[in-house]
This record gives C-alpha cells, sequence and structure tokens, in this order.
C-alpha cells in the first residue's frame, strides 16, 4: 500500500455558508432587510438595538433575534420595545451559525410558528457576545455592524481584525463616556483605518442619543436600496 | 474559541470525500489555513485530536499548510503580501488596498490515502 494525495478542495464552511446564501436569498425576496450586530460582551449590543428598534418600530415592522450562551433576559429587554424577539440558547456555542437562524425563524419546540417574513420589514441579529468567532460564521445577513465601546481599548480593531474585516461599518458605543474614560478618539479611528482602510464609522450614544438617527437612515437607506451597500472590502467574499 | 466546531466540520467534510472516493484509510487530512481566517493553528491541531476520535478519519493527521495575506495594491497593480497578517496594506509600498485575494483560506484541499 502506497500513500497517495487526493485533491478535494473544499471549503469548511460550505455548509454554513450554503445555509447562508439561502436565508439571504429568502430575505431579499421577502423583503426583509438583515443586519447583525456583533461585539465583545458589554459592549453595548442590547441597549443600542432596543433603542433602534424602539424608534425604527413606529415606522417598520421590526423584528431580532438575540444569541447568547445561557437565559432569555435580552430577548425580554428586546421585546419590552414592541418588536418581534426571539432567543437563541447556544448552549455552550460561542456564537451564531446561519443554521441557528434558520431553525429560530421556523420555529421549534419554544416558539410557537414560523416567522412570516414578508410581514418583517427589518430582522436584527444579535449575536453572542464575542470579538473572534462570529467573525467567521455567514449568518445571511445584508450588513453586519461591529461594535466597540469607548471603556474598551482602541487598539481593539488591531487585537482582533477578523472580526472587523468581516464587518461593514463600526459603531462606536458609549460616547457619552468618551470624556471620563480617556477615550483616545483619534487612536481608535487610526486602528480601525489600519485593519479595514475606508471603513464607515458611526459614533453613538444610548445615553444622550447620539449617532442614533444616522445608525436608523443608513439601515432605512439599505433597505430601500437592497443589495446597494455592498462594501468594497470583503475579507469574507473576497475569495 | 470557535476550533473544535471548525475541526469537527473539517472531520465532516474529510469523512464524507472519503466515503465519495472509497477510500477505506485516510492517513492525513491537509489544510489551507490563512493567516487571518481568525483560526489559531494550535488550537486547531489540539481540537482535531478530540474531533477526529470514532470517525472515519479516526487515523488521520491533520497537516495546516499556513497562507500568508496577500492584496491586490491599487498602486503597484500587481499582488503583493500584506505589510502583516491584520493589515492590508502593500508590503512593498504601503498603500492601502481594499482587494484582499489570499490569507482568509479555511479548506480543506487533499487527502492523504492508503490503497
Amino acid at each position: 500500500m502506497t500513500p497517495r494525495l487526493v485533491e478535494v478542495r473544499q471549503q469548511i464552511l460550505k455548509k454554513n455558508d450554503a445555509t447562508a446564501r439561502a436565508l439571504r436569498e429568502r430575505f431579499r425576496q421577502e423583503g426583509t432587510f438583515v443586519v447583525s450586530l456583533v461585539s465583545s460582551p458589554g459592549a453595548g449590543k442590547t441597549s443600542l438595538l432596543c433603542e433602534i428598534l424602539r424608534r425604527l418600530g413606529a415606522e417598520y415592522r421590526v423584528s431580532a433575534l438575540v444569541g447568547d450562551l445561557a437565559t432569555d433576559n435580552d430577548a425580554r429587554r428586546l421585546a419590552a420595545t414592541g418588536a418581534a424577539v426571539r432567543q437563541i440558547v447556544t448552549g455552550t456555542v460561542c456564537h451564531l451559525e446561519a443554521a441557528m437562524v434558520e431553525r429560530a425563524l421556523e420555529g421549534d419546540a419554544d416558539f410557537e410558528q414560523p416567522w412570516r417574513l414578508d410581514e418583517l420589514d427589518f430582522l436584527f441579529i444579535e449575536n453572542v457576545g464575542n470579538l473572534v468567532c462570529p467573525a467567521s460564521y455567514d449568518l445571511g445577513e445584508d450588513l453586519r455592524l461591529v461594535l466597540v465601546s469607548t471603556t474598551e481599548g482602541e487598539d481593539k480593531p488591531l487585537k482582533y481584525p477578523t472580526i472587523f474585516h468581516t464587518a461593514d461599518v463600526c459603531v462606536l458605543t458609549k460616547m457619552d463616556l468618551a470624556d471620563a474614560a480617556g477615550f483616545d478618539r483619534a487612536a481608535m479611528l487610526d486602528a480601525i483605518g489600519r485593519v479595514r482602510p475606508g471603513m464607515r464609522v458611526i459614533e453613538t450614544s444610548v445615553r444622550n442619543g447620539a449617532g442614533v438617527v444616522e445608525l436608523i437612515e443608513l439601515v432605512a437607506r439599505g433597505r430601500a436600496c437592497g443589495a446597494g451597500l455592498q462594501p468594497e472590502t470583503n475579507f469574507g467574499t473576497g475569495l | 474559541m470557535h476550533e473544535l466546531s471548525i475541526a469537527l466540520n473539517i472531520v465532516e467534510l474529510a469523512g464524507e470525500e472519503a466515503a465519495r472516493g472509497g477510500y477505506t484509510r485516510v492517513q492525513a487530512v491537509h489544510l489551507r489555513l490563512g493567516r487571518a481566517a481568525g483560526v489559531v493553528k494550535e488550537a486547531l491541531a489540539s481540537a482535531y485530536e478530540l474531533a477526529r476520535e470514532g470517525s472515519a478519519v479516526a487515523e488521520s493527521e491533520l497537516k495546516i499548510e499556513e497562507v500568508a495575506v496577500q492584496i491586490f495594491c491599487p498602486r503597484c497593480k500587481v499582488e503583493r503580501p500584506a505589510v502583516s497578517d491584520v493589515e492590508p496594506q502593500c508590503a512593498d509600498c504601503g498603500t492601502s488596498s481594499t482587494q484582499v485575494v489570499a490569507g482568509r483560506e479555511l479548506e480543506v484541499y487533499a487527502l492523504e490515502v492508503l490503497e
């Protein structure tokens, strides 16, 4: 018996990618614009999303899926805005995958019935708080927001480049705390520009409302243009 | 750490490919791993040892070939290495690029089989 090398050339995440592609196609057909949020734990995804759902919900039919290892606390917070919300409990899994999104939309033992996408203008997907693993998994979203708060280090983009490579827009959160935290805005913008040249940055504060309107306009325009928001740099699909 | 999920995906994929080709003994699985893929090589190697247990490729070794980040430099008009694994700037002239052409690979590219 002699060893032989057989070329197979298969993408390891091809099943996730295929599921994500099918989801994206379905979202487009049904007219649902899908935005995902990624960040480290505690950067303020849920607070920002509550604000977005509350304001956007006045005009559009909005919904959200939220991933956590345990508890449905975030789903309850988000549902208080009046939006349709489902929690995805991942157990020990540190990120969301396309199949989890698909299952949550379909509904299972926890959820009574499938969501009708044609009745939803926006779907927000709040990923598990983690700046590493979510980067590898396409969820079928149209737009990926990466959040960084002013209380985190300004070199975070350099430490976790992959998530910045796969995101479309960077949202700085807790700008009201910038002075108190000694936040170096120029250093943060420089770090973002180094890992992702030309990346759009939106500075927000849920406390004083800064930047929230800009963010809402961005997603509303995204929905109106459909695929018009595709980023110039996309490490995720560039190969 | 999602390396275990990735390792399980590799085992599943390699098993399917082996079955399709009718290979009963897979000695090694060759992987191309981009340096900007967000996967830690060492963590993946140890996760693979767990993931392969009891599978169709239980005896296989994971051979990892790392792929450096390459960009298309808008100024040099050719593909160049990036200045680092995290910064898509031309190693030659320093110009920022929005086109990353290599370095995100996460691919099983070959099986080493005994027949």
